[in-house]
């Protein structure tokens, strides 16, 4: 433990730092250090920025048929920051997180209650098209998933063409886009190649420009790192912490570090069994160094999950 | 440290391993079953070619480019004189089978997209078991059906066709004759090769990656712009094969053909107009009282057939792997 803390000094480099990053995933860390991870990053402070717009949820229950896999969560996120959902398998986190655009209900038994509030407006509201929706919060999947079929410009763009959207410029678009991603000086030159010659790393990023082009006020990321390696993670994490300048993210990961390493605030979901619930909302440096709740202090010191 | 002449590159080993036992009996049953298809194909092939040879080497290529069909026998029952040519039962074969993949491959395609991805539950599972069920349908239903009931209203709309399209030179007739057409065969067909399509169409479009429909969704795709970008991108391969496949079926339709069409041995290239044929359908015609001369010219006609249609499994393949990879 005393030698996870002497390596931590350097944290404050981690963002800028390749290496450093690559180090402190090889090695275990312990759960003083993921405080000291969170404690040492810049704090953004909700609403500073006035970017992108605030999501809140209220009572949000869901069910697979008859199995009732999350029970009342009610959660606000704030404008312009970065919340973390972590827990244990089969918490539930991932379907919440679906619940946020909708996505939920493609799974034919899905069932929901509860409210979703974007900009104060219910999402699951009767007359409102869901295509709208999903252009305000956009998704990036667990699996880089970019369209085969198109070149790496065209997925980038993909978005205006399913939604039918109308841009004067899309050449600056597209670059805009893959600049925010951190793609651009990869693929600059290759934008006519297909999105499937890229490494699994590039290709979450083209996933992440693609929700990018479409200009989403808020972004849902669902494990964006399980399937990467931990240089393409660094790089995901360090779009992210640009990304939040100008929009709402939330992001499922079961990686602690990487909650400690991105985002303002954290809940904690775990399931005993039943429906998943929502354990503990709260800063994240505040969950990984002094949480209220003991089963949240077990699941971040390492006791469980 | 080692310099470059120090190191001493060994030649490859090579590799080998034992099978088990269990391992190759199975190998050796199922390169059998591998190759009985094959040998089957090629003992047709050579059995139509040793049968017809010799008919094509008389006939050359007039054997392919006119349309007489007859044997001239003198007072003693011994051949005078013959002249075979399967010109109008080639283009009659073309243009059946081409009418009924520009009706039929939309239709099915359309109908595996509703199967797929709009009808639900109880009725799904029933439309597609009737639709599996359709494609094994006997075709001499199809030509029955076609002839007494379906016959009726597609001579109205050829007739349609010929008011107001007359001016293209395949819809004009040469006489008011619009039974027994290229067109209604075409529809026939069409009608015969629907079910297959949509089997296979179907089953391609319902292994369309979740994780690329969910990405055009999260994007605000409605589900229009989500079939047009994902799942046709995806499916064209297998639609392609499923066309293809219908194809071949059509070319090769003897009876629904032969009930429907009023075969004539002259080239037809007017569809509406009741004169047309295909290959089969004439082999099927002449059979029964063909002495073993004409039966020879048919078997010709068999091998030209054979042949045709491997070539457009050929240029399937061809096609499926030029623009079917693509969306994979």
């Amino acid at each position: 433990m005393s030698i996870e803390n002497s390596d931590d000094n350097g944290t404050e480099e981690l963002h800028n730092n390749d290496k450093a990053v690559e180090k402190n995933m090889q090695t275990q860390v312990t759960p003083s250090s993921l405080a000291t991870v969170a404690g040492n990053r810049e704090v953004r402070v909700p609403g500073s920025e006035m970017l992108g717009i605030g999501l809140e949820t209220r009572g949000v229950h869901a069910w697979f048929g008859k199995k009732h896999v999350l029970a009342d969560v009610s959660l606000d996120f704030a404008a312009g920051t970065v919340t973390a959902l972590i827990g244990p398998s089969g918490c539930g986190k991932s379907t919440f997180l679906r619940t946020l655009n909708r996505m939920h209900e493609f799974i034919p038994t899905a069932a929901l209650a509860g409210q979703v509030l974007l900009d104060g407006r219910d999402i699951y509201a009767a007359g409102t098209d869901v295509t709208k929706i999903r252009l305000n919060v956009g998704m990036v999947f667990q699996k880089p998933n970019p369209f085969p079929s198109m070149t790496i410009g065209q997925n980038v763009l993909s978005g205006l063409k399913l939604a039918q959207l109308k841009r004067s410029n899309t050449d600056d678009l597209m670059e805009s886009c893959l600049e925010r991603a951190g793609l651009w000086s990869e693929v600059k030159d290759r934008l006519n190649e297909h999105g499937g010659a890229l490494s699994g790393g590039q290709q979450q990023r083209l996933c992440i420009a693609r929700a990018l082009a479409v200009e989403p006020q808020v972004l849902l990321m669902d494990e964006p790192c399980s399937a990467l390696d931990p240089g393409s993670t660094f790089r995901i994490e360090q779009t992210i912490s640009e990304l939040a300048k100008t929009m709402t993210i939330i992001i499922v990961t079961h990686n602690m570090q990487q909650a400690a390493r991105v985002s303002d605030y954290t809940a904690f979901f775990l399931s005993d069994g039943g429906p998943g619930v929502m354990v503990e909302a709260a800063p994240t440096s505040k969950i990984f160094s002094a949480p209220v709740d003991k089963r949240t202090e077990d699941y971040v010191t390492g006791r469980f999950g | 440290m080692l310099t470059a002449t120090e190191i001493v590159i060994p030649a490859p080993r090579e590799l080998t391993t034992k099978p088990r036992r269990s391992d190759q009996i199975f190998r050796g049953v199922v390169t059998i079953g591998g190759m009985a298809s094959l040998v089957i194909l090629g003992l047709i092939a050579l059995f139509l070619s040793l049968k017809g040879i010799h008919i094509l080497r008389e006939e050359k290529f007039s054997f392919i480019t006119t349309s007489k069909w007859e044997v001239i026998t003198d007072e003693t029952g011994s051949i005078a004189g013959s002249s075979f040519g399967i010109g109008a039962m080639l283009v009659g074969t073309f243009l059946c089978a081409l009418i009924a993949i520009i009706v039929g491959v939309p239709i099915a395609v359309l109908s595996a997209l509703y199967l797929t991805f709009y009808a639900k539950g109880a009725a799904k599972k029933f439309l597609v078991s009737l639709v599996d069920l359709m494609a094994a349908f006997p075709s001499l239903l199809y030509g029955f059906w076609g002839f007494f009931i379906f016959m009726a209203s597609a001579e109205y709309w050829a007739k349609l066709l010929n008011k107001y399209f007359g001016f293209i030179p395949f819809f004009d007739v040469p006489a008011p004759i619009f039974e027994r057409s290229p067109f209604i065969a075409g529809l026939v067909l069409a009608i015969m090769i629907i079910p297959i399509v949509t089997s296979i169409s179907r089953e391609v479009f319902d292994q369309t990656p979740l994780d690329r429909i969910q990405a055009a969704y999260a994007l605000g795709a409605s589900k229009l712009a989500m079939i047009r970008a994902v799942v046709i991108p995806y499916g064209r391969g297998g639609v392609i094969g499923g066309a293809m496949l219908g194809l071949g079926r059509a070319m090769g339709e003897t009876v629904a053909v032969y009930t429907v069409l009023n075969v004539v041995y002259q080239i037809n290239w007017q569809v509406l107009f009741g004169a047309g044929g295909n290959v089969a359908s004439l082999i099927l015609l002449k059979f029964g009282e063909a002495g073993p001369y004409e039966v020879d010219a048919l078997m010709a006609a068999g091998l030209i057939l054979f042949v045709l249609t491997l070539f457009v499994n050929a240029a399937a393949d061809l096609l499926i792997t030029r623009f079917g990879g693509k969306g994979r």
